[in-house]
C-alpha cells in the first residue's frame, strides 16, 4: 500500500490521541511556564497573574552573569573532553566485531540510563576520603594519607564527562559506522601510518559530524542539574541547578520560569546551529 | 594504531566507566554501616534491606509502578503517531513528531518546570497519576524514534500484497505490520521503562512532596548522610539496566536500533 493523503476525516482518527496528549501535556505546560515567567511574585511562595518584566530584569546582575558564564564554560569543557575521548573510541569501536560492539553498547547504555542521583552518589563515594580512590594511591605508596577530592571543580567536571561520554559515543556511532572503510584503506596503501590516516582522513571527513556532536553534548551538559550540586561548591552551580533551587527551595516560580525560558532560548539557538551545520554537511556531500 | 595501543585505550575508557560502579559495589557489601573501600567484612544485608525496610520497599514499588505505566502510555502515544506518519502523506503532522522529540532534547529541568507550573495551575499538583503522564510525555521520544525506525524498515510490497488481496487497514495492521514492528515496540518500551526508573527531576518536581520514587529516596537519603542501602540500590539498578539491554540485544538488532546498518545475513 502506498502512502496517501488522508481522504476522509476519519483517516485522521489515529492522530487524535497523540495530538491531544502532546498538546495538553507539553504545549500547554510550556505555555504556562512562559506565562508564569511574567507573573508577579507574592510573599510566601505564591504568585499572581500580571505582566511584569522584573523576573527578567534580575538577569542584569553580576551574580547571574557569573552563573551563566560558568554554565556555558563548563558545558563547553565537557563537550570538548567528551568528543576528544569519544571520536577515537567510537571509530575503533565500529572496527570491532559485532559481538564486541554489542557488549560495549550494552555497557554504555546501562551507564547512560543511570540516574544523575546515582552518578553523583557513585562519584562522591569514589572521591571520598574513607572509600575513595586516594586509598588506592596510599596502598600503592604514592600518597601519604587519603584525602577527599570533592567538592571541587575537577570532581564536577569528571562526573559530567562520565555522564555525557556514553551519550557522545551513541551520537557519533551512526555516522562513524557508515564511514566508508576504503577511505582509510586508501590512505594506508599510500603509506600513511594508522594514526596519520585517522587524523588526515577520518577526522576531516567527519568535521561536520564532530561539530554537530559538540553542540549536542553541549546542550546535554547544560541540562545537568544535580552533579554540580552534589560534587561542587555553590560557586560551581549552573543555570539548571539555580532553576531547580529557585523553584523548589526558594519558592520563586516566576524567576525560575524566567530562567528556564532563557535556557530554552540558548538551547534553541544551539539546535539552529546544529541544523545549520547539518545543512552545510549535506551541501558539501 | 597498533593492537596494543588500541587495547590500552579501551581498557582505560572501560575503567573510567566502571570505576565508580566498582567502588559502589564494594561499599554495598560492607559488614557494618560504614562508607569504606575496600569493604570491611562481607555481608549482603544491605540488599535484603531494600526489601525489608518499608521506606525503601515502597520507593522501589513506586518506581516500578511509575515506570511500567508511563512507558506503556508513552508507547500508546507513539504507536498511532508513528503509524500515521508512515501511512499518510500529511506534512503538517510532522509538527507532532517534533513535539514528541522536543521534551527529550531540551534540558530536562525545562520540561520538569513546565509540568510543575501546569499541575500547580490545574490543581492536581502532587497526585501520583500526574507523574505517570509527565514521564510518558518526557520519554515519548524513545518509542517514537524506535517505532519510526521500525516502520521505515517495513518492505512496502508486503503491505501492498495484503491490500491487493482485499485486506483493510485494520487487518493489515494486525497481521502484517504489528508482527514486523514488535521488536521495535518492545525496545521502545524498554528504553522508556529503564529511563523512567532512573528519572529524578521530573518526578521530583511533580510528585516530590507526596511520593518517593527510588531516585528521590536516594537523593533525600544523601542529604541526611550515608546509608549503605543507597549503594545496594545503585547496584540493583545497574544490573537491571544491563539485563534489559542485553535482552534487547539478544532478541533484537541493538546495533541497528543505534544507527548501524542491519546485520548481514550469512
Amino acid at each position: 500500500m502506498r502512502r496517501e493523503a488522508p481522504q476522509k476525516l476519519t483517516d485522521y482518527a489515529p492522530l487524535a490521541f497523540p495530538a491531544i496528549m502532546l498538546t495538553l501535556f507539553f504545549v500547554i505546560p510550556f505555555g504556562t511556564m512562559i506565562a508564569v515567567s511574567f507573573f508577579q511574585r507574592q510573599q510566601g511562595g505564591f504568585y499572581t497573574p500580571a505582566f511584569v518584566l522584573s523576573n527578567y530584569e534580575r538577569f542584569a546582575s553580576l551574580f547571574f552573569a557569573n552563573v551563566l558564564g560558568f554554565s556555558l564554560m563548563l558545558a563547553v569543557l565537557v563537550a570538548i573532553c567528551c568528543v576528544a575521548i569519544g571520536v577515537p573510541f567510537t571509530y575503533l569501536l565500529t572496527r570491532m566485531s559485532r559481538r564486541a560492539q554489542i557488549v560495549w553498547m550494552v555497557a554504555l547504555l546501562s551507564v547512560l540510563s543511570l540516574s544523575e542521583v546515582i552518578i553523583g552518589f557513585a562519584w562522591s563515594t569514589l572521591f571520598s576520603r574513607t572509600a575513595g580512590i586516594t586509598n588506592l594511591l596510599v596502598a600503592l605508596g604514592l600518597m601519604e594519607k587519603a584525602v577527599a577530592l570533592s567538592p571541587g571543580f575537577p570532581a564536577v567536571l569528571t562526573a559530567m564527562v562520565y555522564q555525557a561520554l556514553p551519550y557522545t559515543i551513541l551520537v557519533l556511532y551512526p555516522a562513524l559506522v557508515r564511514l566508508d572503510p576504503t577511505l582509510t584503506e586508501a590512505a594506508r596503501t599510500l603509506g600513511a601510518s594508522p594514526l596519520r590516516a585517522f587524523f588526515t582522513v577520518v577526522v576531516p571527513a567527519l568535521r561536520a559530524t564532530i561539530l554537530a556532536t559538540l553542540i549536542m553534548v553541549f546542550i546535554f551538559a547544560l541540562g545537568s542539574y544535580l552533579l554540580p550540586q552534589i560534587l561542587g561548591r555553590p560557586q560551581h552551580w549552573t543555570l539548571s541547578v539555580l532553576i531547580t533551587d529557585q523553584a523548589i527551595y526558594q519558592s520563586n516560580m516566576p524567576f525560575a520560569a524566567a530562567m528556564a525560558v532563557f535556557l530554552v532560548l540558548v538551547t534553541l539557538a544551539m539546535v539552529a546551529l546544529t541544523l545549520f551545520a547539518g545543512r552545510k554537511r549535506e551541501a558539501a556531500a | 594504531m597498533s593492537v596494543f595501543l588500541r587495547r590500552f585505550y579501551f581498557v582505560l575508557v572501560g575503567l573510567f566507566l566502571a570505576a565508580p560502579l566498582i567502588v559502589v559495589a564494594g561499599v554495598s557489601v560492607n559488614a557494618r554501616q560504614t562508607l569504606a573501600f575496600p569493604p570491611q567484612g562481607f555481608s549482603l544485608d544491605w540488599y535484603i534491606e531494600i526489601f525489608a525496610d518499608t521506606g525503601w520497599r515502597n520507593a522501589l514499588f513506586a518506581s516500578l509502578t511509575l515506570a511500567t505505566l508511563s512507558a506503556a502510555l508513552a508507547v500508546a502515544i507513539a504507536l498511532p503517531l508513528a503509524w500515521f506518519l508512515w501511512r499518510r502523506i500529511a506534512p503538517w503532522a510532522n509538527v507532532f513528531q517534533l513535539l514528541g522529540i522536543a521534551p527529550f532534547t531540551l534540558p530536562p529541568v525545562i520540561t520538569a518546570l513546565g509540568l510543575l507550573t501546569f499541575w500547580a495551575t490545574t490543581g492536581f499538583y502532587g497526585q501520583p497519576w500526574t507523574a505517570v503522564i509527565s514521564h510518558a510525555i518526557f520519554f515519548v521520544t524513545l518509542p517514537l524514534v524506535t517505532l519510526s525506525l521500525g516502520f521505515s524498515a517495513i518492505d512496502r510490497s508486503l503491505v501492498e500484497a495484503a491490500a491487493t488481496m482485499g485486506a483493510d487497514d485494520r487487518t493489515i495492521f494486525r497481521t502484517v505490520v504489528l508482527p514486523l514492528i514488535t521488536p521495535y515496540l518492545v525496545s521502545g518500551y524498554a528504553f522508556a521503562f529503564v529511563l523512567s526508573l532512573n528519572e529524578y527531576i521530573v518526578a521530583y518536581m511533580t510528585v516530590g512532596f507526596t511520593m518517593e520514587t527510588l531516585p528521590i529516596k536516594i537523593f533525600n537519603a544523601l542529604r541526611y548522610g550515608y546509608t549503605p542501602t543507597m549503594a545496594s540500590v545503585t547496584v540493583l539498578f545497574v544490573v537491571l539496566a544491563a539485563v534489559i539491554y542485553s535482552l534487547i540485544a539478544r532478541y533484537g538488532d541493538l546495533l541497528k536500533l543505534l544507527g548501524a546498518n542491519s546485520e548481514e545475513k550469512p
